[in-house]
């Protein structure tokens, strides 16, 4: 019965993901070779050229959306990881108070957040407009259909999936250990960088995996908060799929994007195995 | 062993996949790859014969209800016409605004259709274009019994009779129409913009909005060279996207819009911006600085249309409703909510005898209502007007990645 | 102890200005939610007033749409926290064979945009003859939060201590015993904050909703569909009554676990 319990444990999920993800994936690779259009029918014919002209056509997005993903994934790990620290190690008795705080503007609709958003960097709006009065700010200032407003945004709309995970192994912790090294004579820096950091990385690492991914692929913020060059790949596969039915170039875009995140996150966690290796290895 | 970095998990993430795997993912892959193999079927389908569609609606029963799926704002709150329309004829309804896009609508229900199965849905709304081209193409729409539409033909309006999208009305009833020109906020912009140059103007760089519908900013890139939608050909689209080209490479365009342009032009982040006649006129009606302009060179004028796709449950229940609609005091309570161009033109005047009776705000803005040309345009406008270019599915192909090039870069 | 007061005092006032930040835009929701509009548009200030909230309920298709999706996250919720809970513990926990096909779906699952996950799951019903109302929804949620739950709970797992567990098995403890005495205590943390994770997403869902909804329209679809028209304030209402919600239970949180303390 023992040696049944992981497979049993493992048993549902793999039946939702096997039925749910990997057939219709399958599904999608097959399309993605296909040519055609909605109205005549697709047909088979193994075109990897989909692949080709895809990538050769919106290849500024795609990089574009990787430069927009990884700056906000920065500026998250940034932003988040000292409120991470703060709630796991000084929250007390309130952490899940806090917790529930960072997560609660999420339980209201993000079409409502972003576009409240939207409402405050107006270019007169409650926030520019009296610095602009002011002369503080020149009249032509804006921050709305810029890059700026774009990248704030997904940082902004994916920060409690960086905090949450860097939170949940930062808390497992004992603080015994911090004082340890306190003990033996280590700088407030130098506990931190050499015990808490080492030990919160799987933390990072799901934070990563959790932001990087759909703030790459994310469509809306760039619909909603930005100009006319902040184009990403998420809404050319969206017009592709919705607008023109062009499956195939949809399909084959899709496996693009998805391939090159896996690379990314693959290198990734090669580059934290290899580090975390090396140091366990010097102790 | 460090315990921060599960080994099995880095392995897991970084090391080839077993054999067993292998072959585990290979036979569930197997199995998607046979459901797909056939790739997707496209299916043109002919114009129906006339005897099939008399035959269709003579096995047709009222079922005593009806689903009718809408855009949004389309109906007042209380749905008062529908409640009367209940009261009337006994057929309870459904309504649900879950229309918010063609294209996303189309998308959504091609597989739907095409599997044979029924949208859940009696009556449809979409607008003239692509997508429409593309449900009736597919045979994916009802056609209608004129014999059953007393009111749509006693009051529809001589210019929606015979559209071009839909000639003799084989599928659809309009349901309203409405005109894209130009909008501007008063406070920036002075003189009223008479040609459709303003939005190209340098003098407003960086504050115009466009629209990123690529069959809307084809024809303002047409009417901008003095071509006619209408009769284009793949020259003159190419023509227009060098234009539209200029205009963003120049800097001039803040934004490609597809909705929510009226907000950034009321708060004045854009200046000017090509519009929707119905949602300038709902924002002037609460006194924002915003106006509306036909250009001279042309506008755009579309329909959004009631249609009632294949397998549907209640066509009957459809048609009556449908045609229920036309009678002229139940089109005027509608226009009056949805404030865009009703198809019904004894609209006018019967709103003109509500405004005589009514008073206060109720009474001011009934009277403007009559008197706007956003409502009802004048024959002069009209003769300005040309709807989207009709496009065959090869030629969508080579239309689309010209315009999308220019919003999507 | 050392003095350490002021850098944990600066930490304390970065949490709760990042807090406040993330919040912002809910204070303009809130505030909207009391304007007097008169127009379509609620996008000016135009006075203030409460009607919005004694008519909150007057928009039926809303208040369906409200109804709907709450029923929806609180469903998916629970599916995906305990299926995903014992896949966490799975693979943080034993070593078993799959294992790396495991991991590479639960990363495929995140990281599939949701578009792509939208689409290919509408064309698996449409061609298993599937209709799509609630069901299919919830299905859907379950898929993309599945993996979120897997992943916290993991991290999680994968520092606990297995010789707590050893010592409760050889005091005789039943492995149900064992788990929900010993084990479930320790990664509750874990558990919690997926299931935070799993309600906020499947709440928020636009998407993937889009796709596999059928006729049943959820509150974001709602949402989008009246932006271009105007979002009425009774939106802002729901939305200011759900964040009220949130922080009444976070206040009791607080003050239940300091009563604990």
């Amino acid at each position: 019965m023992r040696r049944l319990t992981p497979y049993l444990l493992a048993l549902p999920s793999w039946m939702w993901l096997g039925i749910f993800l990997v057939v219709p994936m399958a599904a999608m690779a097959s399309v993605s070779l296909q040519t055609g259009n909605a109205i005549d029918g697709f047909a088979m014919t193994f075109s990897f050229s989909n692949y080709t002209d895809a990538l050769s056509r919106y290849s500024p997005q795609l990089l574009r959306s990787l430069l927009y993903g990884g700056l906000a994934t920065v500026a998250m790990l940034v932003i988040g990881y000292p409120v991470a620290y703060w709630i796991a190690f000084k929250g007390g008795a309130r952490k899940s108070m806090y917790l529930f705080l960072l997560l609660l503007p999420f339980f209201v609709s993000f079409v409502l957040r972003t576009i409240s958003w939207g409402f405050l960097l107006a270019d007169d709006g409650v926030l520019f407009g009296p610095l602009k009065s002011w002369g503080v700010l020149p009249v032509g200032f804006h921050v709305l259909a810029t890059t700026f407003a774009v990248v704030g945004g997904l940082t902004y709309n994916f920060l409690p999936f960086m905090i949450l995970p860097i939170y949940v192994a930062l808390e497992r912790v004992d603080p015994r250990i911090i004082e340890a090294a306190y003990d033996l004579y280590a700088s407030r820096t130098a506990a931190f960088r050499r015990v808490v950091l080492p030990l919160s990385l799987p933390g990072v690492f799901a934070g990563v995996l959790m932001t990087f991914v759909p703030a790459t692929a994310d469509p809306v913020n760039a619909q909603i908060l930005g100009g006319t060059s902040n184009t990403m790949i998420g809404n050319i596969i969206q017009t592709q799929y919705l607008t023109n039915l062009d499956y195939p170039t949809a399909s084959a875009l899709s496996f693009t994007l998805m391939a090159v995140l896996l690379v990314g996150i693959f290198i990734y966690a090669k580059a934290l195995g290899t580090e975390n290796v090396l140091e366990a290895a010097a102790r | 062993m460090d315990p921060s970095i599960n080994p099995a998990l880095l392995r897991g993430m970084t090391q080839a996949r077993t054999r067993r795997d292998a072959f585990r993912i290979a036979g569930l892959s197997a199995a998607g790859l046979a459901l797909a193999a056939c790739g997707v079927q496209g299916k043109k389908a002919a114009p129906p014969k006339a005897d099939a569609v008399k035959e269709f609606w003579a096995k047709q029963t009222k079922h005593g209800r009806v689903v009718f799926a809408n855009w949004p704002e389309y109906m007042p709150e209380n749905q008062a016409p529908l409640k009367k329309f209940q009261q009337a004829t006994g057929i309870s309804y459904e309504y649900k605004e879950v229309i918010q896009e063609n294209a996303e609508f189309f998308g959504k229900a091609d597989p739907v259709l095409r599997a044979g199965q029924s949208l859940g849905f009696d009556i449809v709304v979409m607008t003239n274009g692509v997508q429409l081209q593309h449900m009736i193409d597919l045979g994916y729409v009802t056609a209608l019994d004129h014999s059953q539409m007393p009111n749509f033909l006693a009051n529809v309006g001589d210019k929606y009779k015979d559209r071009a999208y839909d000639p003799g009305n084989v599928y659809t009833m309009p349901y309203t129409s409405g005109v894209t020109g130009i909008a501007y906020n008063t406070k920036y912009v002075k003189d009223e913009p008479k040609s459709i140059e303003a939005l190209f103007d340098p003098k407003y760089k960086g504050r115009v909005g466009m629209m990123s519908d690529a069959q809307e900013i084809a024809n303002f890139g047409m009417f901008a060279l003095g071509l006619d939608p209408e009769k284009s050909t793949e020259a003159d689209w190419q023509k227009a996207g060098a234009k539209l080209k200029a205009q963003r490479d120049a800097g001039i365009v803040r934004k490609y819009y597809d909705q929510s342009y009226i907000d950034a032009v009321s708060k004045g982040d854009v200046w000017i911006s090509m519009a929707w006649s119905g949602d300038v006129f709902q924002r002037q009606l609460a006194g924002e600085p915003v106006k509306f302009v036909v250009p001279e060179e042309g506008g755009t004028i579309w329909t959004d249309n009631m249609l009632i796709p294949k397998n549907a449950a209640n066509p009957l229940d459809a048609l009556i409703l449908m045609d229920y609609l036309y009678q002229p005091a139940v089109a005027a309570e509608l226009d009056e909510f949805i404030q865009y161009v009703t198809p019904v033109p004894a609209v006018q005047d019967l709103l003109r005898e509500n405004a005589a009776k009514a008073k206060g705000e109720a009474k001011k803005s009934l009277e403007e209502m009559v008197d706007s040309p956003l409502m009802f345009p004048s024959e002069a406008d009209y003769a300005k007007l040309r709807t989207y270019t009709k496009l065959t599915t090869k030629q969508e192909q080579v239309f689309n990645p010209i315009f999308q090039s220019i919003t999507q870069a | 102890m050392r003095g350490r007061g002021l850098g944990d005092r600066l930490l304390h006032a970065y949490t709760w200005l990042i807090i406040v930040w993330l919040s912002s835009p809910i204070a303009v929701m809130i505030l909207f939610g009391f304007n007097d509009k008169k127009s379509k548009s609620n996008t000016t200030w135009q006075g203030f007033t409460l009607k919005w909230y004694h008519q909150l309920f007057d928009i039926s298709d809303l208040t369906v749409a409200l109804r709907n999706s709450l029923v929806i996250a609180l469903v998916s919720t629970l599916i995906t926290v305990v299926i995903g809970t014992m896949l966490g513990l799975a693979i943080g926990r034993y070593r078993f064979r799959g294992q790396g096909v495991t991991n590479f779906l639960v990363f495929a699952a995140i990281s599939t945009p949701e578009l792509v996950m939208g689409a290919s799951l509408l064309s698996l019903f449409v061609s298993g003859n599937v209709p799509r109302d609630a069901n299919t929804i919830i299905v859907s949620h379950v898929l993309f939060s599945l993996s979120f739950v897997v992943v916290t709970v993991r991290a999680r797992v994968i520092v606990l201590d297995p010789s707590l567990e050893e010592a409760a098995k050889d005091l005789g403890a039943t492995s149900w015993g064992t788990f929900r005495q010993v084990t479930l205590p320790s990664i509750l943390p874990g558990v919690l904050a997926g299931a935070m994770l799993s309600f906020a997403l499947s709440i928020d869902d636009y998407v993937v909703t889009s796709f596999v909804n059928g006729s049943t329209v959820t509150f974001p679809l709602w949402i989008v569909g009246s932006v271009k028209t105007g979002i009425p304030p009774q939106v802002n209402v729901m939305g200011t009554l759900i964040f009220g919600v949130g922080v009444l239970i976070a206040i009791a949180t607080s003050v239940t676990a300091r009563r604990r303390a």
